[in-house]
Order: structure tokens, then C-alpha cells, then sequence
């Protein structure tokens, strides 16, 4: 892969294509960053930024044990992650140690014990590709896994968008008006789960809470309207998928690292240009910019 | 022998306490209302007001007591759409990307489908509501754009849109310009005329005396309660702040 066989832009884009497995990852990756970008602006809005950095850590030695067990790898994750949230708020609720400081706790305690699983059950397990992320060799079985959990979290958001968004803005109207508060809550915490189970193959358990919470961040400077800031999320987060595979592809990079890289990008343009929010405000440059 | 017919409080909190993991935020507390009266919920910060609120909406559970909203359960009264609360300014994230049309569309979720698809009788109840407060020319500006009277009267607006026959406030009072202050005054008049019940918390002692029938002091529990003319004595407002006379609380403030 010289560097000299994109000349054009239009080789640049096109050449990855003839490669099977960069079809495949291009595809799953957009997938997974929609499902995260969705996702994302409720994290955002809700606060649970270090919710998410806790839960997608915490889903290591499911994955391992999973694996270990010939079981597919996201219900091992899946049981993890929702575990550690349960385990986050009994302790929470049983001691004085603050909330922070439990989430801290436990997410490290988890990864932990998943590090430690991975040197003694020495199997096929790659340590690389757990941590690090491998849109590249994702395996078939993975796909189905991954269309399959993807789907669900997006209906499940679809369904209850409207709930969400009021259990993010004003639970204690949601619960005064009948709505049942606490579902919203599992359930905005299993989508979590399953995002964080989905993402992990795109960018790897260290990187998956950029997934979570960049794309959000960056349409939240971007527009004062929720569904808007839904639709520039997922955007944001397709794109910095793509532009992240075809740049690891070029320049034989690590592949989640650069989509994580691409999105932060993103969010720093956002944060310096955006039209209301930005550092310089580009609506002043372009009157009438909407 | 009962000779009270429950039917007729649309509020009745009997002996309620609740704690938060065995801290004790409130007890022994009653509290009955009626339809079209209005009453101050005073006391000091951390003295229990928005616990009240809470146990009231079913934010919180009561771990002793009874409360009845028109004679039914809380739960039933959350499912009817009897209860509105209207948050105090500090409670609600302002930066949140939602306009007044969608907040005040928010007083009609209870009442719609799962997908919370707004039918015709719900843009009109909350066109209605927003003409009522007169924000009809802010309807899509964000929350964040609007000064803290107008903030105060969208959620005013989404009480009004909800069709509640209770309605909780807490400190509508508080950081809101003089013309929502008039114009809330005169909603409450409206309210009263239509039966509502409503019960606010607040920190100024002029508004009190100005629109409340009745007042609740509380201190953890009530200090003292009834018509406010009776009740809201200066003796029994230094009680409920601990000692400290009310002139030196709210001298400065009101």
C-alpha cells in the first residue's frame, strides 16, 4: 500500500473496496458508530459519561469467559456489564464511599479481573484485539451477533426516544405524570451494555466510551434541538468510522484509534467553529449560516 | 365512626415520613386540602418542602403514613394526570436542547400512546397553555435562550397543558421578573375560580399572606398549619426557622 497509489481521491476511496474484509469493516463500523451515536446524545445529556467508561470496562472477563466457553462473546459482556452497574449501586447505597469513587472502583476491579482471566486461561484469546478494537477481522459469526444486537438497541431507542429524552430532562415530572422511571433507567442502562458490547469490536473495551460519549458532545455544541442533536450524533460518528478505517488502511495504522482520533477531530472543530457554541462562533463569518 | 367523607380532600397526607437510607427528611406530616384552595408550603432549606413535594408525586416513597389524592392512591392519581409539578428554576438543566413547545408537550405524555405521538386535542391543549403564560412568540426557542420568567412560566405551561386538578409548585417566586410575577398571581386566581388545588413553596412571606388560604409551616414535620390569618403568626414563623425571627430571614430579601 505505497503511498503514491492514491494520486486521486477517487483511488483513495475506491481501492479499499476491492478488499473484502475493508467492505465488511466499513459496513460494521458504520453500523456500530450509529448505534453509539444514537445512544450517545442521551449519555451526554444525562451525565453518564463515566457511567459508560465503568460499564464498557467492566464487560472484559465476560468477554473472555465467553470466549473460554465456546458461549457468544456479548452475552458474557452483556451479563458483565449490566452485573457491574448492579454492583456500582449497592455499594453506592450500602456505604458512604461516594458515587464516583464506586464506579471507579468497580469498573478497575472488573477489567482487572479480566486481564488476569485472559493470562490464565490460555486459549485462542487475542489480549490485542479485546483491548485495541479489529474491524478488519471481525469473523462471520460476529456480524450476525452485531446486526442482530445493533437492531435491537436501535428499536429499543426508537420505541422509547420520547421517554428517554423526558427521563433525561425532567425525571421527576415523568414519574408525576405515570411514566415508570425506573424501566427507563434499566433500560437506558442495558442499551448502554449492548452499545458498549457492539462497540467494542469497532475501537476495542479502552476506546468504546469515545463511542459513547464524543459524538454526543459534538452535536450538543452544535444544535439547541434533541432531535437534531440525535441525527448529528449518529452522523458524526458514521463519518469519523469511515474517515478513521480508510486513514488506518492508507497508513497502516491502528484501526480504533484512528476512528476515536477521527471523532475527536471532529469534536475539536465543533469546538472551536461551532455556529453558537464554538470558541469563535462562525455565525458571525456567515450571516444567515444555519 | 368516620365522619369525614375523603372524597372531598383532593390532598390528604396522613402522619407521612420518609427517609432517605434511615435519614430522616420528614415525619408525622398532614396535610389536607381542598378543592380551589391555595397553600404556602414555608420553612427553612433542608426543612422537608421538596421531600413533601416529592412523596406528593410519588418521587419518593413514604415509609409511614397514608396519602390520598381524591381518595385514591398516588399511583392511580399519577396515571389520571391529577398531580403537576412545576420544578423550581435550579432543578432543571437550562442548556438541555429542548424549545417551550416541546416542554410544554411534555404535559401531555401521560395522556398519549406509547410512542407519545400528539394527537389534535394535544396541540391544542398545549397552544392553549402556552397562550396562557404568553409565550405564543417563543414557541420554538430553546430553554436556554429564555430569561428565568419565561423559563418559569414554560413550566407553568406544561402544568397547565397537563389538565391537573393539583398542582405543586416550588418557589414559583423565585428569580422571575415583575411581569410573571403578575402574571402568575393572576393564573392562581384563575386556578382558584376553576377548582384547582394548589400548594407552593416559597421564601418570600408577602406572597403568602397575598394568595394563600391556608399555610403549612414546616420543620421536619408541621410546625404549625391552617388559615393563614390564624396561623401565620410571628411566633410561629420563628419556631419554624429555628429561633431566628422572621425580619432578620427575609428583611433583606423581600
Amino acid at each position: 500500500m505505497e503511498l503514491c497509489s492514491f494520486l486521486t481521491l477517487d483511488s483513495f476511496i475506491t481501492d479499499p473496496l476491492t478488499h473484502d474484509f475493508m467492505r465488511k469493516a466499513l459496513l460494521m463500523s458504520s453500523l456500530v458508530a450509529a448505534v453509539c451515536g444514537f445512544l450517545s446524545s442521551y449519555l451526554t445529556l444525562k451525565g453518564w459519561a463515566l457511567m459508560g467508561d465503568a460499564v464498557s470496562h467492566s464487560v472484559m472477563p465476560g468477554v473472555v469467559v465467553a470466549y473460554a466457553l465456546g458461549l457468544p462473546f456479548s452475552l458474557g459482556a452483556f451479563i458483565f456489564g449490566v452485573g457491574s452497574v448492579a454492583l456500582i449501586g449497592f455499594i453506592k447505597q450500602k456505604s458512604r464511599v461516594k458515587e464516583d469513587t464506586v464506579i471507579g472502583l468497580v469498573f478497575t476491579g472488573f477489567f482487572a479481573l479480566g486481564i488476569v482471566l485472559v493470562s490464565k486461561i490460555k486459549s485462542n484469546i487475542d489480549l490485542h484485539s479485546i483491548l485495541f478494537g479489529s474491524p478488519l477481522g471481525i469473523s462471520l459469526s460476529d456480524v450476525k451477533q452485531t446486526i442482530f444486537i445493533s437492531l435491537l438497541v436501535v428499536i429499543l431507542l426508537s420505541i422509547f426516544r420520547k421517554d428517554l429524552m423526558l427521563y433525561c430532562f425532567d425525571p421527576r415530572h415523568a414519574k408525576t405524570v405515570g411514566i415508570n422511571v425506573l424501566f427507563l433507567h434499566y433500560l437506558l442502562l442495558t442499551c448502554l451494555s449492548l452499545a458498549a458490547v457492539v462497540g467494542l469490536q469497532s475501537v476495542g473495551i479502552i476506546l468504546v466510551v469515545a463511542m459513547l460519549i464524543t459524538p454526543g458532545a459534538t452535536a450538543y455544541l452544535l444544535t439547541d434541538k434533541f432531535d437534531n442533536m440525535t441525527i448529528i450524533s449518529v452522523l458524526s460518528a458514521i463519518i469519523s468510522s469511515l474517515i478513521g478505517i480508510y486513514i488506518s488502511f492508507w497508513f497502516d495504522l491502528e484501526t480504533g484509534g484512528s476512528i476515536v482520533l477521527a471523532q475527536t477531530f471532529i469534536f475539536l472543530f465543533a469546538f472551536l467553529f461551532a455556529p453558537r457554541y464554538g470558541i469563535f462562533k462562525l455565525k458571525k463569518f456567515f450571516a444567515g449560516y444555519k | 365512626m368516620e365522619s369525614i367523607n375523603y372524597q372531598n380532600f383532593r390532598i390528604d397526607a396522613e402522619n407521612i415520613c420518609v427517609d432517605y437510607n434511615g435519614k430522616v427528611a420528614l415525619y408525622d406530616a398532614n396535610l389536607r386540602l381542598k378543592p380551589g384552595q391555595i397553600c404556602g408550603l414555608v420553612g427553612m432549606n433542608g426543612a422537608g418542602k421538596t421531600t413533601f413535594f416529592n412523596a406528593l408525586t410519588g418521587f419518593v416513597n413514604i415509609s409511614k403514613g397514608k396519602i390520598r389524592i381524591n381518595g385514591e392512591s398516588v399511583k392511580s392519581a399519577q396515571k389520571d394526570q391529577t398531580i403537576a409539578y412545576v420544578p423550581q428554576s435550579e432543578g432543571i438543566d437550562s442548556q438541555f436542547p429542548i424549545n417551550v413547545w416541546d416542554v410544554v408537550m411534555m404535559g401531555r405524555y401521560g395522556s398519549m400512546n406509547i410512542f407519545r405521538c400528539p394527537r389534535e386535542s394535544d396541540v391544542q391543549a398545549v397552544k392553549d397553555a402556552i397562550e396562557r403564560v404568553d409565550l405564543t412568540d417563543h414557541l420554538s426557542t430553546p430553554i436556554g435562550n429564555l430569561s428565568g420568567g419565561q423559563r418559569k412560566r414554560t413550566f407553568l405551561a406544561r402544568a397547565i397543558a397537563q389538565r391537573a386538578s393539583i398542582l405543586l409548585l416550588d418557589e414559583p417566586f423565585s428569580g422571575v421578573d415583575i411581569r410573571t410575577e403578575k402574571l402568575i398571581s393572576e393564573l392562581f386566581i384563575q386556578f382558584k375560580n376553576e377548582g384547582k388545588t394548589i400548594l407552593l413553596s416559597t421564601h418570600d412571606m408577602i406572597h403568602v399572606r397575598e394568595f394563600c388560604d391556608l399555610v403549612l409551616l414546616i420543620n421536619k414535620t408541621v410546625v404549625a398549619y391552617g388559615e393563614t390569618s390564624e396561623v401565620f403568626t410571628p411566633e410561629n414563623i420563628t419556631t419554624t426557622f429555628g429561633g431566628i425571627s422572621p425580619d432578620f430571614l427575609f428583611g433583606p430579601e423581600s
